[in-house]
């Protein structure tokens, strides 16, 4: 049987509001298989968002271990973790968290500069990514000049551009209306059962999580129930 | 995966396109602190070039009252035998003028042994040789000679605003019989003989204003120095004798200490530089928090982000000091040809140049620092809740 690509063990995340500890995580255990699209829901507070950030790097467990295709990653300093987010995770935000100040192309191109590639292969790549998402009439547009759904589509092709293990999605629904949301969830349908992208999504609509293959519901830190 | 500084070119050029008016401010200021600094580097560099070029080797002896009060010529052949002393010539100014009373000429009377003791002026042996035979010939520099189209051979009425001759004659004719050549020595000198001179005047006659001494030993100046002014101690034309390059100092310092001022009014403009600067990078940053972050997340390292908030203060301060140090030049070298008779070395030296580069980068960096350190330390999670 193939070792999941996610194993997450005792996972503990407590924050400090003066002498007071918060905790957020107590001890969580969670596998996710290669190719899996993993919704996280529950109320506000659960830890859902601070799972994600764990899974995605960008903060230190108190206790507990992450094993991310056999990288441990809370074992890595900030530079690898820097370097294995750049080469491991895509991260798709629910503000789009797009930079004003570059066109669509270049936003998706941005994962890119850290890399080898030539600049001809690198805005080769990022046309492909825009146009994999629907966009490439949209590409010299900037975030301004841009519908919330196509931002949100130019933020999925800058998470995808890189061809990473797993694609990190929180509320990627939130600001979106409905055609837009539907659209978005679309192309995670796509890219999970036709690419076979890993997916974390969290989120609180329903109709989102309907589309993923397992449900996680997270209760005061911990993993309250299951549904497929 | 190192990040090199290349990789960050076309997020820096996308950051500096943001805030375009705000950008040209800045870039304004800085322009005009650095314009200042040029132009005050040429000042400082116009009125203290005849301390660059002093001789080690050279005493000044000067009447101790005061620059302009002479000395009897007498003074110059007992100065020549003091021990030490390997030459010593005189010099008086006549206070030109060319046609245009109001533009001041740098005219001398010197000793004919002046040539000996200064050798940084490149003097044709024949013009020399026709200088020294004919007392009422000049030798003038290249700058002047171009200047008024004079030739070797031309006549030349000079006029004086000090003196006027016995005979009731407006002017001095004088036969150009040499035009020098040097690359440290003021261009626009006009060279007479003290005898033509001193024969003709109506007062001041048998007076010299200053005399050179050159020295066997540099490092005998201060012995000789005081063996020179003991031997006109009590006299009533009592002598102050200092080196060349203490009185080219002084002579500069009677416009005031050149130096202090540039040094106080360039700290004065840089610090408010640096507070413009730090004040438009802290806004930068702050306004783009919720951006580095993302920058983080996408696998931007910290000391890249470091590198991208330093790598802008840089590039705005460096285009500000460039553009400042270029329009310094050309409005120097615009100047240059006006002031060339009054301050010859009007221009910024190779030294301010590298004082100005020097300042550009301190100035960045500095106003960089901090805000570049705060975006190194943003934590993600924190800074991606701004947005």
């Amino acid at each position: 049987m193939e070792a999941p690509l996610v194993e997450v063990r005792g996972l503990t995340k407590e924050y400090r509001r003066g002498d007071e500890v918060v905790p957020v995580l107590a001890g969580l255990d969670l596998d996710i298989a290669r190719g899996d699209y993993v919704a996280l829901m529950g109320p506000s507070g659960s830890g859902k968002s601070t799972l994600l950030n764990l899974l995605g790097g960008l903060d230190q467990p108190t206790a507990g271990h992450i094993l991310i295709d056999g990288v441990p990653v809370e074992a890595l300093d900030s530079d690898e973790l820097a370097a294995w987010r750049a080469r491991s995770v895509g991260f798709i935000f629910q503000m789009y968290n797009l930079l004003p100040v570059l066109t669509a192309e270049q936003n998706v191109e941005l994962p890119l500069l850290l890399t080898d590639l030539s600049r001809e292969e690198r805005r080769r790549r990022a046309r492909a990514a825009l146009a994999l998402v629907g966009l490439s009439d949209r590409a010299t547009h900037r975030p301004r000049e841009l519908s919330g759904g196509q931002e949100q589509r130019v933020g999925i092709a800058r998470a995808i551009v890189t061809d990473p293990l797993l694609l990190l999605c929180d509320e990627p629904t939130g600001d979106l209306d409905r055609k837009a949301g539907d659209a978005v969830l679309d192309l995670f349908d796509a890219l999970n059962r036709e690419a076979g992208k890993t997916i974390v999504m969290v989120t609180h609509d329903p109709r989102a999580a309907a589309r993923a293959r397992r449900t996680l519901h997270l209760e005061k830190g911990v993993l309250a129930r299951e549904e497929s | 995966m190192p990040v090199g500084a290349l990789a960050l070119l076309p997020l820096l050029g996308a950051t500096l396109r943001r805030h375009r008016l705000r950008l040209a401010f800045t870039i304004a200021s800085i322009l005009i602190a650095f314009m200042l600094f040029g132009l005050l580097a040429a000042v400082e560099n116009a009125l203290t070039a005849g301390v660059e070029v002093a001789g080690q080797d050279r005493l000044i002896s000067t009447n101790k009252v005061s620059l302009i009060a002479g000395m009897p010529r007498a003074y110059l052949g007992r100065i020549r035998e003091v021990a030490g002393v390997r030459r010593a010539a005189s010099l008086n100014w006549f206070g030109g003028i060319y046609r245009d009373p109001h533009v001041q000429l740098v005219v001398f009377a010197i000793t004919p042994n002046y040539f000996d003791i200064y050798k940084d002026f490149t003097i044709d042996p024949a013009g020399l040789s026709s200088w020294l035979g004919d007392r009422g010939a000049a030798i003038v520099g290249t700058g002047i000679a171009t200047r008024y189209g004079w030739k070797v051979g031309d006549l030349v009425p000079l006029k004086s605003n000090i003196y006027r001759r016995k005979d009731g004659a407006g002017a001095w004719p004088v036969r150009i019989a040499a035009i020098y050549r040097s690359t440290v020595q003021d261009p626009n000198t006009v060279f007479l003989h003290y005898e033509y001179y001193n024969e003709s005047i109506t007062y001041g006659t048998d007076q010299i204003g200053w005399v050179i001494e050159q020295l066997e030993d540099k490092n005998a100046g201060p012995a000789i120095a005081r063996s020179i002014d003991s031997m006109f101690a009590n006299s009533p034309s009592e002598t102050k004798t200092s080196t060349e390059k203490a009185v080219a100092q002084s002579f500069a310092n009677q416009i005031g200490n050149i130096g202090a001022i540039l040094t106080f009014v360039v700290s004065a403009v840089f610090f408010a530089m640096l507070l413009v600067t730090a004040n438009t990078m802290a806004q930068s940053v702050r306004e783009r928090t919720p951006e580095l972050a993302v920058l983080k997340t996408l696998g931007f390292t910290d000391r890249a982000v470091l590198t991208l908030v330093l790598a802008e203060s840089l590039l705005i301060t460096g285009v500000g000091g460039l553009l400042g140090l270029g329009l310094a030049t050309l409005v120097t070298q615009g100047m240059a040809a006006g002031l060339r008779s009054v301050l010859p070395f009007f221009a910024i030296p190779a030294a301010a140049y590298l004082r100005g580069l020097a300042y550009v980068v301190a100035l960045g960096a500095t106003a960089g620092l901090l805000p570049a350190w705060q975006a190194m330390q943003l934590r993600i999670v924190t800074a991606l809740r701004t947005s």
